[in-house]
C-alpha cells in the first residue's frame, strides 16, 4: 500500500527556514540525504519532491474563454506543500514511522524540528468487491 | 497467451528455463543470493542477444554458459575484494565447473524448491511475491517493478533484502520435509494468490500495459500444479484462478468503471476457462480432503454456470459459505455468508448476520462491511440508509475505482428517491 507524506507550512514557517544557520541547514540537508537514502535501500521509495518557494505559487483558474487567470494573493493562515514523499509499505504503522522520522529532522538551533507530516493513502486501481 | 512473435516465444521459452536453471545453479553452489543475479544476468543478456541472433539450439546449455560465467566473475570480484581488505594471495581460482556439468544436475523438483524458498515465513508479503515473480517466474526486476507501479532501483533493493533475509535463515537448497512441507504450503499458496488478487486488476491498471499478474499467477500456479498433481488445494487454487479470471472482460465497462456480477454481460464470460476450472475443481473435489481454495473455486464456478443472474444457486452457495466458515472461518467469510443469507432468506436476515463484525477487531470499519450493508438495505428498499452506507464505504476504500462504483451507486439511489413516481418503497 502506498501512502504520501506531506510536509505543509504557513508562509511565516518558510520565512523562518530562510533565517536558519549555516549549521542548521547543514544538519537537516544532511539528515534529508540520508534519509531519502534509508528509503532507496529498505526497498520502499516510490517518490520524493521538494518544491518551489510559496511566495512563486499561483492560483489559477480557467476563465469563460478557458484562458488561464492567475492570483497569486493567499491568506497569511494557508498552508504550503514544501515537499512530498511517496512509499510503499506493508502497513500504515510502517508509514506512520516513517512519517514520524521525518518529522524529528533536526531544525532551528539544533533541535528537532517537530514539523507535523500529514500521512494520506494514495488510492489503487486495483479492486477487491469480490466481484 | 495469444500471439507467437519471436519476442514473445523468447520471452516465453525464458521464464520457463529461469527457475530450471536457478535451481541446478543454487543446489550447486550454495549460494542462492549469488545464483540468483548470475541467472538474472544471462535472462537479462538472453533477452538481449536471442531476438537479434535467433534462439540457440540449446537454449538452456546457452543460459547456463552465460550464467556460470557471470558467477566466475561474480566469485572472483568478491575474492579480491576480500583479498584487498585482507590482503592474502589467492591460493585458488574458484571452480564453477563446465556447463555440462551444471546442466546434468538440473531436477525439476528444484521449481518447487525455490518456491518454497521464496515463499518462506520469514519474508514480508511483498518481499515474497516480487522474489517469486523473479525467481520462479523468470521475470526481470523491471518488468516486476512496473506492475507494482513504484521505480526499478526500489524493487531491485526489496529483492535483495529478501534474498539477504534467506541467506541470513540459512536454509538449505532442498525440500522441507513432509510435515514442515504441509505446515508452509498455505503460505505458498497465499502468495500464489496475492499475485493474482493484485493482477485481478481494473482496466485502469491494463490500459497502462502493465504486465499481467493474474496471468502470471496463473502461469506459477499451473507449473506448481505440474510438480504436486496430487494435491487437491493447488488444483483449487488453479481452479478458483480460472473461474475468477474467466469474468475479466465483463468485469469493466468502456471507461474503466466497475460492474458488479449481477449486471455483467455473460456472453463476454471465458468459456474455455470456466470449462478448464470447472474440470480441475471436479476433479480436486473427488480427493477428498476439501480446503480453502476448492470451496471458493466451487462457489466461484456456481456463479460461472448460472446463464443468468436469476438463475444463480444461491441456497448451494449459501451451504458452500457455511462449509468455508467452519474450515477457514474469518471475518470476510462472515461478510460473504451474510450475502448469500440475504440472497436466500432475505436482505433483513441479511443484516443481522453482519452484527457480529462490527465488534470484530480486525475488521470494524473496513469499507466492505459498509458496501455490504449499502448492497442490502437497497434489496431492503430502505435507500435513505443504502445511500450512507454506500457513501461511507466510498470515503473509506483504498481503491479509486471502487470509490467510484461506490459513489455512483449512493448517487443512483438518491436519484431514486427523488423522483416522484420512482419506485419509492420505505424500510420494510
Amino acid at each position: 500500500m502506498k501512502y504520501i507524506l506531506l510536509m505543509n507550512g504557513k508562509k511565516s514557517d518558510f520565512e523562518g527556514y530562510a533565517r536558519w544557520s549555516k549549521e542548521d541547514l547543514q544538519a537537516n540537508v544532511a539528515f534529508m540525504r540520508a534519509f531519502s537514502k534509508e528509503l532507496k535501500d529498505s526497498g520502499v521509495f516510490v517518490a520524493s519532491e521538494g518544491l518551489g518557494w510559496p511566495n512563486e505559487a499561483k492560483l489559477v483558474r480557467a476563465g469563460s474563454q478557458g484562458e488561464p487567470i492567475t492570483d497569486g494573493v493567499f491568506p497569511e493562515s494557508k498552508e504550503f506543500l514544501a515537499g512530498y514523499w511517496i512509499v510503499d509499505v506493508e502497513s500504515p504503522e510502517q508509514a506512520f514511522a516513517i512519517a514520524a522520522r521525518l518529522s524529528g529532522a533536526p531544525g532551528a538551533g539544533g533541535k528537532a524540528g517537530g514539523m507535523p507530516v500529514e500521512v494520506r493513502q494514495v488510492l489503487s486501481g486495483h479492486s477487491d468487491l469480490g466481484l | 497467451m495469444s500471439g507467437s512473435t519471436p519476442e514473445l516465444r523468447i520471452e516465453h521459452l525464458l521464464r520457463e528455463l529461469a527457475p530450471q536453471v536457478l535451481g541446478g545453479f543454487a543446489r550447486r553452489f550454495h549460494d542462492f543470493a549469488l545464483a540468483e543475479d548470475a541467472v538474472q544476468e544471462a535472462m537479462l543478456a538472453a533477452f538481449r542477444q536471442w531476438p537479434q541472433e535467433g534462439i540457440p539450439e540449446n537454449p538452456r546449455a546457452w543460459l547456463i554458459r552465460v550464467a556460470s560465467r557471470r558467477m566466475t566473475d561474480m566469485i572472483r570480484s568478491e575474492t579480491a575484494r576480500r583479498e584487498r581488505e585482507t590482503a592474502i594471495t589467492p591460493e585458488e581460482e574458484p571452480a564453477i565447473g563446465p556447463a555440462e556439468a551444471i546442466e546434468a544436475d538440473m531436477d525439476p523438483e528444484d521449481t518447487l524448491i525455490l518456491l518454497f524458498m521464496c515463499c518462506h515465513p520469514a519474508l514480508s508479503k511483498s518481499s515474497a511475491i516480487a522474489l517469486t515473480l523473479r525467481a520462479v517466474g523468470g521475470l526481470t526486476t523491471a518488468e516486476i517493478a512496473n506492475a507494482f507501479m513504484v521505480p526499478e532501483a526500489t524493487m531491485a533493493q526489496r529483492i535483495s533484502r529478501a534474498k539477504q533475509s534467506i541467506k541470513a535463515s540459512g536454509v538449505p537448497f532442498g525440500l522441507p520435509r513432509p510435515q514442515e512441507r504441509r505446515e508452509r504450503q498455505p503460505a505458498v499458496l497465499h502468495v500464489l494468490y496475492l499475485i493474482f488478487s493484485e493482477g485481478y486488476a481494473s482496466s485502469v491498471g491494463a490500459q497502462l500495459q502493465r504486465l499481467d499478474l493474474a496471468q502470471e499467477a496463473i502461469r506459477l500456479t499451473r507449473s506448481t500444479r505440474a510438480l504436486l498433481p496430487e494435491d487437491a488445494e493447488v488444483a483449487g487454487l488453479l481452479a478458483l484462478m480460472l473461474l475468477t479470471d474467466a469474468r475479466r472482460t465483463a468485469r469493466t465497462g468502456p471507461d474503466g468503471e466497475l460492474i458488479p456480477l449481477d449486471k455483467q454481460d455473460r456472453s463476454l464470460w471465458d468459456r474455455a476457462a470456466i470449462a478448464e476450472g470447472t474440470a480441475l475443481l471436479t476433479l480436486a473435489l473427488s480427493k477428498g480432503a476439501v480446503g480453502l481454495y476448492q470451496l471458493q473455486a466451487a462457489i466461484a464456478a456456481l456463479h460461472d454456470e448460472a446463464a443468468r443472474t436469476e438463475d444463480t444457486d444461491w441456497p448451494q452457495i449459501l451451504a458452500l459459505y457455511e462449509l468455508l466458515q467452519r474450515v477457514s472461518p474469518g471475518p470476510m467469510v462472515t461478510l460473504n455468508h451474510a450475502i448469500a443469507v440475504a440472497m436466500v432468506h432475505g436482505p433483513a436476515r441479511g443484516l443481522e448476520r453482519l452484527q457480529p463484525l462490527d465488534s470484530d477487531e480486525r475488521f470494524r470499519g473496513h469499507y466492505r462491511l459498509d458496501a455490504v450493508r449499502g448492497h442490502l438495505f437497497e434489496m431492503l428498499g430502505d435507500f435513505a440508509r443504502a445511500v450512507e452506507h454506500y457513501r461511507t464505504a466510498a470515503k473509506k476504500t483504498t481503491s479509486l475505482p471502487e470509490q467510484n462504483y461506490l459513489m455512483t451507486q449512493a448517487a443512483r439511489l438518491e436519484e431514486v428517491r427523488k423522483e416522484p413516481n420512482g419506485k419509492r418503497i420505505g424500510p420494510a
